[in-house]
């Protein structure tokens, strides 16, 4: 009988220790990471394919989703600014919430989703076949030619994939706001450049995205190399990574902002 | 080693990336901006600075010719000092005075300079003498109400 009543807590106890291990491992497989991460700078093609990969590759996504979000934002702050009679604040109400946060924030959310994904299907798949501890066998270091070549590609592709995000979601919100509704266009871009600040706001959401392509990139080659090597295992690694990367990413940017601003 | 597709597709995509992070430091932020030239020095004291920031404009006749710098407070006469960088192009009568503006109903706050006739100019480093503190609109409408009740009970 009292077995019964303590499984819940056995269970609960075994997921915290379990969670406290990947973390642990985790992190020592960022230090890996990062020590053996000459292989890929010596050799810059593996480090240009996996920026194709999961930069070029994931570009569509990105301005698109970015020309929509402006255009929304025109939008809804069109709606509610003209009541106040300050639509001029259209062009500052765009770009700073796309560059301080909805930038770096969706553009990260899709990275996760769009190449996050796929890095940890391959790196999973490739634990699957073996393909990892036959590299091993041969004195090739898998971690140093497989994952810190993609991990990289992450790195390198997320802040300029937020910055293009940005950019087209401010060309969005000019073709609503501007073409679309009328509003004067010197005054949409006066306000916007006296408003926005390069530093707090332009340089901090490039930081902000350099951050979430690190745990991003980090998440997809963790979960991918620590996959059960089943089909099964797999497909709930991809899972967790673009859970994970979501939660991740939300929970990083409330640390961020609240250091920045 | 030799040049692929791959390497042309990476080269268009960073070179996409740095265009945006170009364009958002250019047409977006304000890093162009209004450049103030090997600015020099001045200060002003007021009674109420308001809602005055750093680096909000110092204009004259609608013209941008600095920036707020710094703004402390001063323990002693109790009033808010505020360090301005004026650009080196333009000087001003030492009898300027310096009002704190709204720009329109609800926008940001600016030291609007209004000069003088004074002969001398003033020189780097110089405390202008001459401020109006910024409008609270608290006040205002207290005042409003009172002159109002002052009204009412007047002899007839």
């Amino acid at each position: 009988m009292p077995e019964i009543l303590l499984r819940p807590f056995v269970r609960l106890g075994h997921s915290v220790v379990s969670a406290i291990w990947r973390l642990g491992f985790a992190s020592r497989f960022l230090a890996a990471i990062v020590l053996m991460s000459g292989t890929t700078f010596r050799r810059p093609y593996l480090l240009m394919r996996e920026i194709y990969f999961s930069g070029v590759l994931s570009l569509i996504i990105i301005l698109v989703s970015g020309l929509f979000v402006g255009m929304v934002l025109a939008l809804h702050g069109y709606d509610t600014l003209s009541r106040y009679g300050s639509e001029e604040w259209l062009g500052v109400l765009v770009a700073l919430s796309l560059t301080r946060e909805l930038g770096p924030v969706l553009a990260g959310l899709l990275f996760a989703s769009r190449a996050g994904s796929a890095i940890t299907a391959e790196i999973g798949l490739m634990k699957a076949t073996e393909q990892l501890s036959a590299m091993d066998m041969m004195a090739v270091n898998p971690v140093a030619r497989v994952v810190a070549p993609r991990f990289w590609g992450g790195v390198i592709s997320m802040p300029l994939l937020a910055a293009m995000f940005s950019a087209m979601g401010v060309l969005g919100g000019y073709l609503v706001g501007v073409v679309q509704i009328g509003v004067d266009p010197g005054s949409f871009w006066s306000q916007m450049q006296s408003q926005v600040d390069f530093e707090r706001d332009v340089l901090g959401g490039v930081v902000k995205s350099v951050v979430f392509g690190i745990a991003v990139a980090l998440i997809a080659v963790f979960e991918g190399y620590d996959s059960d090597a089943t089909a099964e295992g797999v497909s709930r690694a991809t899972t967790r990574t673009v859970v994970t990367s979501a939660l991740v990413i939300l929970g990083l940017d409330f640390v961020l902002t609240a250091f920045m601003f | 080693m030799k040049r692929t597709t791959i390497d042309l597709w990476v080269g268009i995509f960073v070179a996409m990336g740095i265009a945006a992070l170009f364009f958002l430091a250019v047409q977006v932020g304000n890093l162009r901006g209004t450049e103030i030239v090997e600015p020099y020095e001045l200060q002003a004291r007021f009674d109420n600075i308001g809602g005055l920031k750093p680096r909000a404009p110092v204009r004259s006749a609608g013209v941008v010719i600095g920036r707020v710098h710094h703004i402390d407070y001063d323990s002693e006469r109790f009033q808010a000092v505020v360090v301005m960088n004026i650009d080196h192009r333009y000087t001003f009568p030492k009898d300027t005075f310096a009002t704190i503006n709204t720009s329109g109903l609800l926008g940001e706050q600016y030291i609007g300079m209004e000069p003088g006739g004074d002969e001398a100019l003033l020189q780097p480093g110089d405390t202008m003498m001459k401020t109006q503190s910024a409008v609270v609109l608290e006040k205002l409408i207290s005042q409003f109400m009172f002159s109002k009740a002052a009204e009412g009970t007047a002899p007839k």
